[in-house]
């Protein structure tokens, strides 16, 4: 139907390799720095490898690379097929790709360096957040462009979530990163003390609410009903979780800081807009997974489906336990233990990289004028070590993370705690290893995914006719 | 909080929660002339359809319930605003109410433990457990958790003391914490003048430093360092000068660490305890501090009854060792 116009593949394209070639250094930063925990000789006693400063970039990596990479990648994708018309702007389009990989390689060059504003997940210094807020600018240019010059009367619910994360992702970025610059790689935060606190807490679990939710439930709602081929579960759903998710989240940020200095009532509006936050969240989880009914056997042949729905699976585990850790009594004991690493990832491996997975696999084989991947057998592979390996993770991190909990409150009749902080961390070392060996395995199943996309993308052979090329996938 | 700001947060917060009552009724009313049940919206994109299906009915549920939680929790706890909450809850209360009833139940054990003596205080068993748990979970971090110290932290298992052994100063360290303060020379002395400084410190502890390069820096030391750290480098425990004659070194004892602590000086400070544990803790503490060193002290006391003797000739030899410098130094 839409084979006469032109879309603007080419910066998909591009985004979409940068988030395999991204996914596979994120992620061995991440096993080396799982590593570290284990043995700490493994920083081989230089600065630029010490884990203060890996940590930060394995996160910089795997969410604003991989992820953000993916997100640009897909939303290019969407917003074209589902507006009917090629990108708006496209110079600016290639713009943000060539802007964004340098955010990233400057990101690689100054963490290491230990150039950091010390903002979790907003650690880079003021250049790079005013190159960042200009290429974000510009995403959201090309991205409301092309709704705005759209061939079809109404928007699709992919392109609300793509809208409002690139919206509120700009706000979040710009209001976190007010400063004053005392020199090319120093500045201070014009706020101070829990104003400073709260303001960075309010961007970092908006982060995870718009960069990491909104954003790829906008990737949920284009790659699981068309790789389904069946229409969306419930139109009235779709629009009571979408702004239901985008209001409640805004407030949620104020978990963080239970048990703080932060003055109270904000600390329990943050609770309880958290706990609200559990219907908006799951509607996208229902919405997708049901969007599977009368097409259940898929699940069975096609490894894709697979990805994508367990990916929502995941999302609808963590965005349950979320609200759980956020209630006081619970976060008393899950703060500041490992608990918090293993939600994360339930998250950010079982939801982000696995719906990434199952979009890319879609999306390559259209971008490349292929019918499939190289091998799809290899998608079969990597999803069950990929599964496997977010299971080893995040249930050794929940023991450890209980464990600890337990352990650092434990009191004697004489009121003297217990445990010494070494004594817990001696017995998180098992739990540390279980979590290495589901990392090794996670980034094992990424560069499966690397190869498969290597042979997949190189020029074709002359087995394969090449006449597909010509076909809409 | 202003009342302004006090309504202002508690109105949009509560209009948020609301809306989101009138969304779902609003959005699951039926229009007329809409689509059937189970159909979709007549809609279409790039291939992909919408059904126009009712939100499902126990998902609805769990929204109102959440949502009902939510307003009762903003009526019983501080988080509206200015309102403290019908149950008067508050962190600061309730973690006053928990301390005052730990310190209810376990002060009469840390009087009884006050009533002792150090010495025997170190010698009970169940006191000693206790003060372990105190020092792992309160001096551990910087004294390592056999007291062994690290770079910039002492030492405090064995019997060699910045600011005195005795029972007594080992409490008072611990109950008032102490500052120690050792200057900046890099302002008076060269390069060269701190290496000789440093060789001659390098020296005293029994080690092999260049004899020309030592020797011109004893003349220094008798100048500039001896006030404090003594003439022979004995060190001042009333000062909190380190001994210089012994390897037990808080800075490092290399040719490097020793320099740089002549060049910029050293600031030392071990907290006070006194308003975070109270004296009865710190009585524990200073037990089983002191405890940490009783092998030594012991073997120490053996060895003088047997070297009393000696005790003599030792401190002549040491006299006879800082004549050469003496008499430089009047030349």
């Amino acid at each position: 139907m839409d084979g006469t116009i032109k879309y603007n593949e080419k910066v998909v394209r591009q985004f979409a390799l940068a988030t395999v070639v991204w996914g596979v250094v994120g992620m061995a930063v991440g096993v080396l720095i799982a590593a570290q925990l284990i043995w700490p000789a493994l920083n081989f006693d230089v600065p630029w490898l010490s884990y203060g400063r890996l940590r930060p970039l394995h996160t910089n990596a795997v969410i604003f690379a991989f992820g953000g990479s993916a997100l640009f990648a897909t939303a290019y994708w969407v917003v074209q097929r589902t507006c009917q018309t090629p990108l708006f702007a496209p110079r600016l389009a290639s713009f943000t790709f060539w802007g964004w990989q340098t955010v990233i390689v400057l990101a690689a060059i100054t963490l290491p360096l230990g150039i950091t504003q010390s903002k979790e997940y907003a650690e880079l210094e003021w250049p790079i957040a005013v190159l960042i807020a200009v290429v974000w600018v510009s995403y959201g240019i090309v991205f409301f462009g092309t709704i705005v010059k759209r061939k079809v009367r109404h928007i699709y619910v992919a392109n609300w979530f793509y809208g409002a994360f690139i919206i509120t992702v700009a706000v979040l970025h710009i209001v976190n990163n007010l400063v004053i610059p005392v020199s090319l790689t120093k500045s201070y935060p014009i706020y101070a003390g829990a104003v400073d606190a709260m303001v960075q807490w309010w961007y970092g679990h908006n982060a995870v609410g718009f960069f990491l939710t909104a954003g790829f439930l906008g990737m949920m709602y284009y790659f699981v009903p068309k790789q389904a081929n069946r229409p969306i579960y419930s139109y009235r759903l779709s629009i009571v979780h979408f702004w239901a998710l985008i209001s409640i989240y805004m407030w949620a940020g104020p978990h963080h800081l239970h048990y703080t200095a932060l003055p109270e009532w904000a600390q329990s509006l943050g609770m309880v807009f958290s706990l609200i936050l559990l219907a908006p969240s799951w509607g996208g989880m229902i919405n997708g997974i049901m969007t599977l009914s009368g097409a259940w056997h898929k699940l069975r042949t096609d490894p894709i489906l697979k990805f994508l729905i367990v990916s929502l699976s995941f999302y609808g585990m963590a965005t349950f336990e979320g609200p759980m850790m956020s209630i006081k009594t619970v976060n008393a004991l899950s703060h500041y233990t490992d608990w918090t690493i293993g939600h994360v990832h339930a998250g950010a491996l079982g939801w982000v990289a696995f719906i990434t997975f199952g979009a890319l696999y879609a999306l390559f084989p259209k971008l490349y004028g292929r019918e499939t991947m190289y091998s799809v057998k290899a998608i079969e592979l990597h999803f069950w070590i990929a599964t496997i390996g977010v299971v080893l993770y995040i249930a050794a991190m929940w023991i450890a993370g209980v464990m600890q909990g337990l352990m650092w409150r434990a009191v004697n009749d004489d009121g003297t705690l217990t445990y010494t902080f070494i004594e817990s961390l001696v017995a998180t070392y098992p739990y540390y290893m279980v979590r290495l060996l589901g990392g090794v395995l996670f980034m094992a199943g990424m560069l499966l995914m690397a190869w498969n996309v290597w042979m997949t993308t190189r020029p074709q052979r002359e087995t394969v006719p090449t006449t597909i090329a010509a076909q809409e996938g | 909080m202003s009342a302004f700001w006090s309504w202002w947060i508690s109105l949009i917060a509560l209009a948020n929660i609301l809306a989101c009552v009138w969304l779902i009724r609003w959005t699951a009313r039926k229009r007329p002339g809409e689509a059937a049940e189970h159909e979709t919206t007549g809609h279409e994109w790039d291939g992909l359809q919408e059904l126009n299906r009712p939100m499902p009915r126990w998902w609805l549920w769990l929204f109102y319930i959440s949502i009902v939680f939510g307003l009762i929790y903003l009526l019983l706890y501080p988080g509206l605003g200015s309102f403290k909450g019908l149950l008067g809850w508050s962190q600061y209360s309730a973690w006053e109410e928990e301390v005052a009833d730990m310190e209810a139940r376990t002060a009469p054990l840390f009087r009884e433990f006050a009533e002792m003596s150090i010495p025997d205080l170190a010698a009970d068993d169940a006191a000693m457990q206790t003060g372990r748990r105190l020092f792992g979970n309160n001096c551990a971090v910087c004294h390592g958790a056999d007291g062994g110290g690290r770079i910039g932290f002492p030492n405090i298992a064995n019997n060699t003391w910045q600011w005195g052994g005795s029972p007594e100063e080992i409490h008072k360290s611990i109950l008032e914490g102490r500052q120690g303060f050792m200057p900046a020379f890099g302002g008076n002395l060269d390069e060269d003048e701190l290496e000789e400084v440093a060789a001659y410190v390098f020296q005293l502890s029994g080690r092999d430093a260049p004899d020309d390069l030592a020797s011109r820096g004893a003349e220094r030391f008798a100048n500039q360092c001896a006030a404090c750290h003594g003439a022979d480098g004995q060190g001042n425990p009333a000062f909190g000068a380190p001994k210089l004659t012994d390897d037990n070194w808080t800075y490092g004892g290399g040719m490097d660490a020793i320099m740089t602590s002549i060049r910029d000086g050293r600031q030392g400070r071990m907290p006070a305890q006194k308003d975070l544990l109270g004296e009865d803790r710190v009585h524990v503490l200073t037990a089983y501090v002191y405890s940490l060193s009783m092998d030594e002290r012991e073997d120490e006391a053996e060895d003088d009854v047997e070297e009393a003797d000696d005790a003599e000739d030792a401190a002549a030899s040491i006299e006879t060792d800082s004549v050469p410098g003496a008499e430089r130094r009047e030349g």
